[in-house]
């Protein structure tokens, strides 16, 4: 590797650079340059989008440590825009209550962001677990922002045992499969994997920190005390940032590493969603309050996501990216509208959204449309991802576990409804009074609002992400263990170029090659 | 010079595992809890030098896992003894069941 190789780890280097700036700005600028300190970290915060968009061949550094391909660049770029619609809804909170740490903020989340880079492209056990340790360390700070708030002091601590005690665990099965393979290498250990119970022992374990990042059903206990206790900016940035970087994480290990264990895997992971998803979707139901049900939801919509991963075919992948980028806009929006919301009346309660469509149309519109594409009602943009993503299990061959998962989408319109009633049909003698947000809310709420409408309608977004996916599979299918490799050959399959049109992925029928069974 | 058996180590860190799950459930204190997940971390540690020096000797990676995961564990401690610190200013207790604001 020579230095060119290293500049091909642009996104990095950029949010690096930007975190050093913003840090050593904060530090030195003079209290009147302060104040600009928001605009500035914005505005070099859409440089470095802008520099994450730049197109990326696969490439691997440090010997392999590092690897990067097209799906996890684009993954980069999802992030990267949550986090600044992350920053633009949290401006004006930023300003009221935490004038003095404003810096803070910002360096904190972005250090996690530079974690989930290291996570979405990580080729080696160490990198994924330092990336996963310095994704979630900055976060328990996050979370317990509000240090004179006793909730989210409550919420931090449940936060940094919980993170803490699923990375151990996680550990102690990465230092499993090292004994047992020898390895820690992505590339090198498939070869080593036969299946012994010392190695799917350590699988299981290890993928407990994916799981518990994700906040699937047995390790989703902290999701719904932390969202809502923790400041709601940072409750979004969990559910939306934090969830991609561990979707992609979990689809590229579970396929580039554990590829060829895939029968021991894929039980886990069946019953892991129609729990995640039945039990999450029942528990929402009887939630009071906005962000503890914004909690219950995206447990759910994160079952949905691993139906990405049991597919595992590039059509998997690209549901995996497409569903984060479609969730990214409507979850949040709907967290925007929250936070505006909490700043106005001082609670989180759902009653208080009664009438609120008398007094604040366009937030209850905005609102409105964010529920229903987390619920999935055609026009908006959720119900093509949950399509594609559907469509990408059912072509594996997973009917019953896609009934359950339609079944399930039912219940969740209920609940998605409830809201949606309370903003437009329940009565209300003292509605929230009308009030006007601060113009940086606003420029998020039309991004997220053209990202609902459009994202689904627009095919250029599903087409970009289908090339990118499938041109990294099968970057990922070079790196294959030997003996798969030679069944690929004995018997070639004639799906594998089919979905390279874009939006031909429906009519593909052959199947991605069987390399998993 | 008889080396101790591998095993024996290993079941040295399994029970060190063990012990730390069970004493994050039952633990009524919030930095006993603490003291319970560091003990799942440390016996990790001690998995990863053990397979490295018995199974694998000839290259260093399990040492070198060893090494990192035991400053990332350093930090985790340090923030989140930060944390608890922060719950003592606000309820001027640590124990647990007192953490019970948040619930359904």
């Amino acid at each position: 590797m020579d230095f060119s190789g290293f500049l091909m780890m642009r996104d990095e280097i950029s949010l690096v650079a930007l975190i050093l700036i913003l840090l050593l700005y904060d530090l030195f600028a003079p209290a009147k340059a302060r104040k600009v300190f928001q605009p500035l970290a914005c505005l070099l915060f859409v440089v470095q989008i802008v520099i994450t968009l730049l197109p990326v061949s696969s490439l691997e550094a440090f010997g392999g440590m590092y690897q990067t391909t097209p799906a996890a660049s684009l993954a980069k770029t999802l992030m990267s825009a949550g986090t600044l619609l992350v920053f633009l809804f949290s401006k004006k909170w930023i300003e009221e209550k935490h004038e003095i740490a404003q810096g803070e903020f910002y360096f904190l989340t972005l250090c996690t962001l530079l974690g989930m880079y290291f996570m979405v492209s990580a080729g080696h056990f160490l990198m994924f677990f330092i990336g996963i340790e310095l994704a979630s360390i900055p976060l328990s700070c996050l979370v317990s922002f509000s240090k004179k708030d006793g909730l989210s002091a409550e919420a931090g601590a449940k936060f940094i045992l919980n993170a803490a005690f699923a990375s151990g665990i996680s550990l102690f099965g990465i230092s499993l499969l090292y004994g047992g393979t020898g390895t820690l290498y992505f590339s090198d250990m498939p070869v080593a994997l036969q299946g012994t119970p010392l190695q799917i022992a350590g699988m299981i374990l290890f993928a407990t920190g994916l799981f518990f990042k994700m906040s699937l059903i047995p390790y989703h206990s902290w999701t719904a005390d932390v969202y809502q206790g923790a400041p709601t900016q940072v409750s979004a940035y969990l559910s939306v940032v934090s969830k991609t970087a561990a979707a992609v994480a979990l689809f590229t290990i579970f396929i580039k590493v554990f590829g060829g264990m895939a029968a021991s895997w894929r039980p886990v992971l069946y019953i892991i969603i129609i729990l995640s998803i039945t039990i999450a979707n029942l528990f929402a139901i009887k939630q009071k309050n906005i962000k503890r049900f914004l909690a219950y939801s995206s447990i759910s919509q994160a079952g949905y996501i691993v139906l990405g991963v049991v597919a595992a075919s590039p059509q998997g992948l690209t549901g995996i990216l497409y569903y984060m980028m479609v969730y990214m806009f409507a979850n949040l929006a709907a967290f925007g509208v929250a936070s505006l919301v909490e700043r106005q009346c001082g609670n989180a309660e759902i009653a208080s959204y009664n009438g609120l469509y008398k007094t604040n149309p366009w937030l209850s519109v905005l609102m409105m449309f964010a529920m229903f594409s987390l619920a999935g009602i055609p026009p908006f943009a959720g119900f093509f991802s949950k399509f594609f993503i559907f469509a990408s299990a059912v072509q594996q061959g997973y009917y019953i576990l896609v009934l359950i998962a339609l079944l399930n989408t039912i219940i969740s319109l209920f609940y998605y409804l409830l809201i949606v009633k309370a903003m437009f049909i329940n009565p209300n003698e003292s509605p929230l009074p009308r009030f006007r947000s601060d113009s940086y809310s606003r420029i998020a709420m039309v991004l997220c609002f053209f990202g609902i409408v459009l994202s689904g309608i627009v095919s250029f977004f599903y087409n970009k992400t289908n090339d990118m996916a499938t041109e990294s599979m099968e970057m990922c299918g070079l790196s294959r263990p030997k003996a798969v490799e030679e069944t690929l050959d004995a018997n070639p399959v004639p799906g594998q170029t089919l979905n390279t049109q874009g939006s031909t992925a429906m009519n593909a029928t052959a199947s991605w090659p069987s390399v998993l069974e | 010079m008889e080396l101790i058996p591998m095993e024996y180590y290993l079941v040295v860190s399994s029970i060190m595992f063990f012990a730390g799950i069970y004493g994050f459930i039952t633990r009524k204190n919030l930095i006993a809890v603490l003291i319970s997940v560091e003990l799942v971390l440390t016996s990790t540690d001690i998995n990863f030098a053990v397979f490295n020096r018995f199974l694998f000797p000839g290259h260093l990676e399990g040492m070198f896992f060893t090494l990192f995961s035991i400053g990332i564990s350093a930090a985790e401690t340090a923030v989140a003894i930060a944390i608890i610190i922060n719950i003592y200013r606000n309820i001027k207790n640590v124990e647990v069941r007192n953490l019970k604001k948040l619930k359904d």
